[in-house]
């Protein structure tokens, strides 16, 4: 394996984003007819709000302040999925590369996205908490795994002095402050950064900046989705008066049996 | 050829999400005709151990290794490396939740198993190893089958009833060869909010939304928490207008909750919000509008002012609870 430990001087840091494409948060979900696959005829796609509000930002103000040299977007995706990483460009961000692959599975996307970043020895890739498609919030602790490095999730603040890093995360009932050096694999969530809105600049800029399609290296998914399903409507609400919470209270202990 | 399960403990004692991922294990182990090792790492009384016995472990390798009363992602995957060659297991089982989530990617990556990180099912070993997860937060459920020869899971929380048997485990040290690297990350200061019910393992949620005005009205809603022994919630504006800590937030891009009831107070629930709770398994919806788009998600509505409502329901939680010592 190559080494990614030693390469960091200040100023010169490569960040590497991981970057998905989600259905648009308002998208109601329709499964084609025999349930084993989305119809997603008509759905819009954006770059995964964890990725973009937090993930991206993030490196971008990196490099605002002069700690980081350059930002490099990565995404695992067919050609289908350019438009949604060119909005993230549009944000900022000085190439971007897409794994010209489709993959569901995460040993499969993270490995992909591992073998790249070897290639390039990245001192700090940040991503989402998770992907609000799949939910697994997985890539970027086995991306961590399998570059043998440090991984720390659930981030809502993250400081870079020189190759030290001092990240604020959730825990259970509060928040922690762990201190490690670089490299290291982040999940970023709210806090990490401020939203932001691209602007026409960025939009224009975005045209032109490098996107390249790399081969994927050859591995097989170890996961497979059989089948979807919907959750099964709600049977129907009770209405109780405001002024009669009793009955409220003992329809929750007796039929509900929360209480 | 045990199944694996990664017990987490906090002050002495066992989480009970632990137990139930202890269970868990024990049903896959009798389905496969094995049984369950059960891995603690770090610091914990011999009985707290033992007892892991009546949720059908068989034994628990324990690393008395202070250290790991923290979590470290690497020293955990070493451990349980460490345990799954010695036990040549081919199934490991962890949570769905904080530390689940930084560990068992990483044993899954090592071990290049396939993982299904959310499960909400027992697997189906009719079909291979298909397990049910949510996707699109929560928006539709996946039917996922494990296809490598090792399986990874973590369990969503208060999933399954917890049934406690009989049983006493036999607890072994495992010895694990730690690098520095295993500790490459110091923590510096933990603040834990004092009294706080972790939301996201919560059985019980009280959330408020934009309808509560302000946060001055917040007091109002935690009395009814605080009665009912819940964790409060909030929709994104309210954590966006920093009327609520961010952690606070659920929905599509703050937490997912699955709690026994969620009392959604002054919340229109939008798609975003829903996405995040609608695996609750009651839901009560206070809103003074009756075409409020929360009413169709919910089992039982209240159509009222919150201001109003949320202190009667308060009082009548209070006589009950008065009434059911
Ligand atoms: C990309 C994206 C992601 C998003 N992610 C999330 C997310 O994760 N979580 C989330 O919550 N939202 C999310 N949203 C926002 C979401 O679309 C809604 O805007 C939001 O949930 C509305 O919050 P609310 O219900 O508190 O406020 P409102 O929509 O303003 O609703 C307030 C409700 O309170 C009721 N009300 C008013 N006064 C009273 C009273 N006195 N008593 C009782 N009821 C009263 C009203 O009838 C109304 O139904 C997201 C949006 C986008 C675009």
């Amino acid at each position: 394996m190559v080494s990614l430990f030693g390469r960091f001087r200040g100023g010169y840091m490569k960040i590497l984003v991981c970057i998905s494409q989600v259905p648009d948060t308002s998208t109601k979900i329709v499964l084609k007819d025999d349930n084993t696959a989305i119809n997603n005829q008509g759905t819009t796609y954006i770059v995964n709000p964890y990725d973009e509000w937090y993930a991206l930002v993030c490196a971008l103000e990196l490099k605002e302040s002069g700690t980081a040299s350059d930002i490099h977007l990565i995404t695992v995706g067919k050609a289908d999925v350019e438009p949604v990483i060119r909005k993230a460009l549009a944000l900022g961000g000085d190439e971007a590369i897409r794994i010209d692959a489709d993959s569901n599975d995460p040993f499969q996307t993270a490995t992909y996205i591992a073998e790249y970043a070897k290639s390039v020895s990245y001192d700090l890739i940040l991503c989402g908490k998770e992907s609000i498609d799949y939910n697994n919030g997985a890539v970027g602790a086995m991306l961590a795994g399998l570059l043998d490095i440090d991984y720390i999730g659930f981030a809502t603040d993250i400081q870079i002095n020189g190759s030290s890093v001092i990240v604020k995360r959730e825990i259970e009932g509060g928040e922690e402050t762990d201190a490690c050096s670089l490299p290291v694999v982040i999940a970023c969530q709210k806090g990490v950064a401020e939203a932001r809105i691209p602007n026409m600049r960025g939009i224009m800029a975005a045209r032109t900046r490098p996107l390249k399609a790399v081969t994927p290296v050859a591995v097989d998914p170890v996961t497979e989705i059989l089948a979807y399903e919907l959750p099964p409507a709600k049977a129907g609400i009770k209405l109780i008066e405001a002024d009669n919470m009793d009955e409220l209270v003992a329809l929750l202990h007796t039929e509900a049996k929360v209480l | 050829m045990s199944v694996i399960v990664l017990v987490e403990h906090t002050e002495g004692s066992i989480k009970k999400k632990s137990l139930e991922a202890v269970q868990y294990a024990t049903s896959i182990a009798q389905k496969t005709g094995t049984t369950v090792s059960a891995i603690v790492l770090g610091t914990l009384p011999n009985d707290e151990m033992e007892n892991l016995g009546q949720y059908g472990a068989h034994k628990v390798l324990n690393v008395p290794d202070a250290r790991l009363n923290e979590l470290h992602p690497r020293a955990y995957t070493t451990a349980l490396l460490t345990a799954a060659q010695q036990e040549a297991s081919k199934i490991i089982i962890m949570l769905h939740d904080i530390n689940g989530r930084a560990v068992a990617p990483r044993v899954a990556g090592k071990l290049k198993a396939g993982l299904v990180a959310g499960a909400l099912s027992y697997p189906d070993l009719d079909k291979g190893f298909v397990i049910k997860k949510a996707v699109f937060s929560g928006k539709a459920f996946a039917h996922v089958n494990i296809t490598s020869d090792v399986k990874v899971i973590t369990l969503i929380p208060n999933t399954f009833q917890l049934n406690k048997g009989e049983g006493k485990a036999s607890i072994e040290k495992l010895d694990v060869n730690f690098s520095d690297n295993d500790f490459g990350i110091t923590v510096k200061e933990v603040n834990k909010i004092k009294g706080e019910i972790p939301l996201a393992d919560a059985q019980l949620v009280v959330s408020g939304g934009r309808g509560l005005k302000g946060p001055e009205n917040w007091g109002i809603l935690e009395d009814l928490a605080k009665e009912l022994g819940a964790a409060t919630a909030c929709s994104r504006p309210v954590a966006d207008a920093h009327w609520r800590p961010h952690h606070e937030h659920v929905g599509q891009t703050g937490g997912t909750v699955r709690p026994d009831l969620y009392i959604a107070v002054g919340i229109s629930g939008a798609i975003q919000h829903l996405a995040g709770v609608n695996g609750s398994k009651n839901i009560v919806v206070i809103n003074k509008d009756p075409e409020a788009p929360f009413f169709k998600a919910a089992n039982y509505g209240v159509v009222g002012d919150a201001l109003e409502v949320l202190p009667k329901l308060t009082e009548a939680v209070k006589k009950f609870r008065q009434n059911h010592k």
